[in-house]
């Protein structure tokens, strides 16, 4: 029997069998939904950021994902990758390193990596508006 | 343990059936049109199968065409029809397979005739009123499935078949009275009947196939769904209807279909429908026994497709708030095999438009998975299946942003 699991990496299939970081935190710092359960995927980011040495520091991440295989994965690494990153560290973050950390995506599947880059974007723009919101 | 429940995608060549195909790839090679002993032996095989197949159908062996598969007869019925008309009308169903309605659609986009998709009911079934309601003037072609591949309905095809009896005797009354008025001459020729097609791939081995009882000109079959090998289906064709070739080349196949026969397959599908058996209980019991349970032991589940009106071997399920594919991809991880309505599943994007237009809900179609069953599955395999499924369901759940809190727990 041909598997489908064999059209993905040995790390998509551990990101998506041990999905690291998931779940929500309480009050994060910022959140980042994208997707639609209409198309078929909906990602949801959520970070916690604390002043260290005068840098913001992703010091928590947690996602919630409705999705295939490699959405879920995505998901699942990206958190992976910014936790312990600064705001502009991770602000650096593209879909391209997603897809290399996860020792790459079926060419179907690389609009899951897209999602989880847009996730993170809306996630760090979401913090940053609320520091600006208490600040005032 | 590995379990096969995609039946409805392909099956495995029984092995009565390769038994008897093995020596047409060997020693029996012979061209059926040549003239020598090894021709006619693969010749009088051919006709032998093609009896059975007549038998099975309960039709002339003169009226089944040998194609390549279902899909070929697909085409094959279709454009064999319309090939003799000038811009004519067809009806037929938003959930056909492939092979009907991306024919249909090229006939609309090539102008070669006007199409009309009708929608079938939320349990994905095609209303014979609908059908009557949509008949225009220029209605040469009715073609609408059988049993549905994907959720498993069967469509009244003897109810449909009766009902276009039933116009086109009016037709030919209507026809009768326009010439008395017109020439005074009792002529018929102006007379056009609707003819009605059924692609009957996913019933042949649990429906009534008779083809008289059933009221239909044309039918499509295909080996791989009954345990032949793939690259070979037929095609039923009443005798009395006007048919074009839609292959040109030799005069095989009584002139409408060219090619050197695939002996092969054709003996494989002889055999194939030959051992169809006239009980199909059992299949039904254990289906019956997995959709109870999957039901009753897994929240937030739904069937798709009619239960009543359901084929024997197929059991849909819409699991809220998780997505199809990696369903799919956790089943294939425990031995599982099944198939999906998730778009994510396969190179396309869109989700399965049986399900979208029995239930206009892309959530639902991206949340679906069909399991059919086979002659050969077990209970043990029912239950495995139940079991690993109740496990993914919940943890992908705890993964899902969608899941209210009440099944998260």
């Amino acid at each position: 029997m041909k598997k489908i699991s064999s059209l993905y990496s040995k790390k998509v299939i551990d990101h998506f069998q041990n999905p690291r970081n998931m779940g929500e935190i309480d009050n994060p710092s910022g959140r980042g939904r994208v997707g639609n359960p209409t198309c078929g995927d909906l990602m949801e980011l959520q970070i916690k950021v604390e002043k260290q040495n005068n840098q913001e520091i992703i010091t928590d991440a947690k996602f919630q994902t409705f999705g295939c295989g490699a959405a879920i994965a995505t998901s699942s690494v990206l958190t992976e990758l910014i936790i312990g990153k600064s705001i502009e560290e991770a602000k650096k973050i593209t879909n391209k390193k997603v897809v290399e950390t996860l020792d790459d995506l079926p060419l179907a599947k690389r609009h899951c990596s897209v999602l989880a880059e847009e996730a993170l974007k809306k996630a760090i723009v979401d913090y940053q508006e609320n520091t600006t919101k208490n600040k005032k | 343990m590995e379990v096969y429940l995609d039946y409805a995608a392909t099956s495995p060549v029984k092995s009565a059936v390769f038994k008897i195909l093995e020596p047409y790839l060997k020693e029996n090679f012979g061209n059926p049109s040549s003239i020598y002993r090894k021709g006619q032996i693969s010749r009088k095989s051919i006709d032998e199968a093609r009896v059975k197949i007549a038998n099975f159908l309960n039709c002339d062996p003169q009226e089944i065409i040998f194609t390549s598969g279902g899909t070929e007869a697909d085409n094959l019925a279709i454009n064999g029809i319309i090939e003799n008309f000038d811009k004519p009308h067809i009806i037929t169903s938003m959930i056909e397979h492939h092979a009907v309605l991306n024919t249909c659609k090229y006939l609309e986009k090539t102008g070669q005739a006007e199409v009309t998709y009708l929608k079938p009911s939320r349990d994905g079934v095609i209303d014979v009123e609908d059908i009557k309601k949509a008949i225009c003037e220029n209605t040469i072609l009715v073609s609408v499935m059988y049993v549905n591949n994907e959720i498993g309905t069967v469509q009244p095809i003897r109810e449909i078949g009766k009902m276009i009896e039933k116009e086109n005797k009016q037709r030919l009354e209507n026809s009768v009275k326009r010439k008395i008025d017109n020439t005074k001459t009792l002529n018929s020729a102006n007379y056009q009947p609707i003819y009605f097609h059924t692609d009957a791939v996913q019933a042949s081995e649990y429906q009534e196939m008779n083809v008289q009882y059933l009221h239909v000109d044309l039918l499509s079959l295909s080996g791989h769904k009954i345990g032949a090998p793939k690259g070979i289906g037929a095609l039923y064709v009443k005798k009395s209807i006007p048919f074009s070739a839609m292959m040109h080349g030799g005069e095989q196949e009584m002139g409408k279909r060219a090619g050197t026969e695939n002996v092969a397959g054709i003996v494989a599908l002889g055999k194939a429908v030959e051992l169809i058996k006239k009980t199909k209980t059992k299949t039904k019991k254990l289906r019956d026994y997995f959709i109870d349970r999957v039901l009753k032991e897994i929240p937030a589940v739904h069937l798709n497709g009619s239960y009543e009106f359901r084929n024997p071997n197929n059991a849909n399920f819409y699991f809220k708030y998780i997505e199809g594919e990696s369903i799919l991809l956790n089943l294939d991880l425990v031995g599982i095999a099944a198939s999906s309505g998730s778009a994510c599943a396969s190179a396309s994007l869109n989700p399965s438009h049986v399900l979208m237009a029995a239930y206009g809900d892309a959530e639902r179609a991206h949340g679906s998975i069909r399991f059919t069953l086979g002659e050969n599955t077990t209970k043990k395999e029912i239950d495995y299946t139940i079991n690993k499924l109740k496990i993914i369901v919940e943890k992908l759940r705890k993964i899902s942003p969608l899941t209210p809190l009440e099944l998260r727990s």
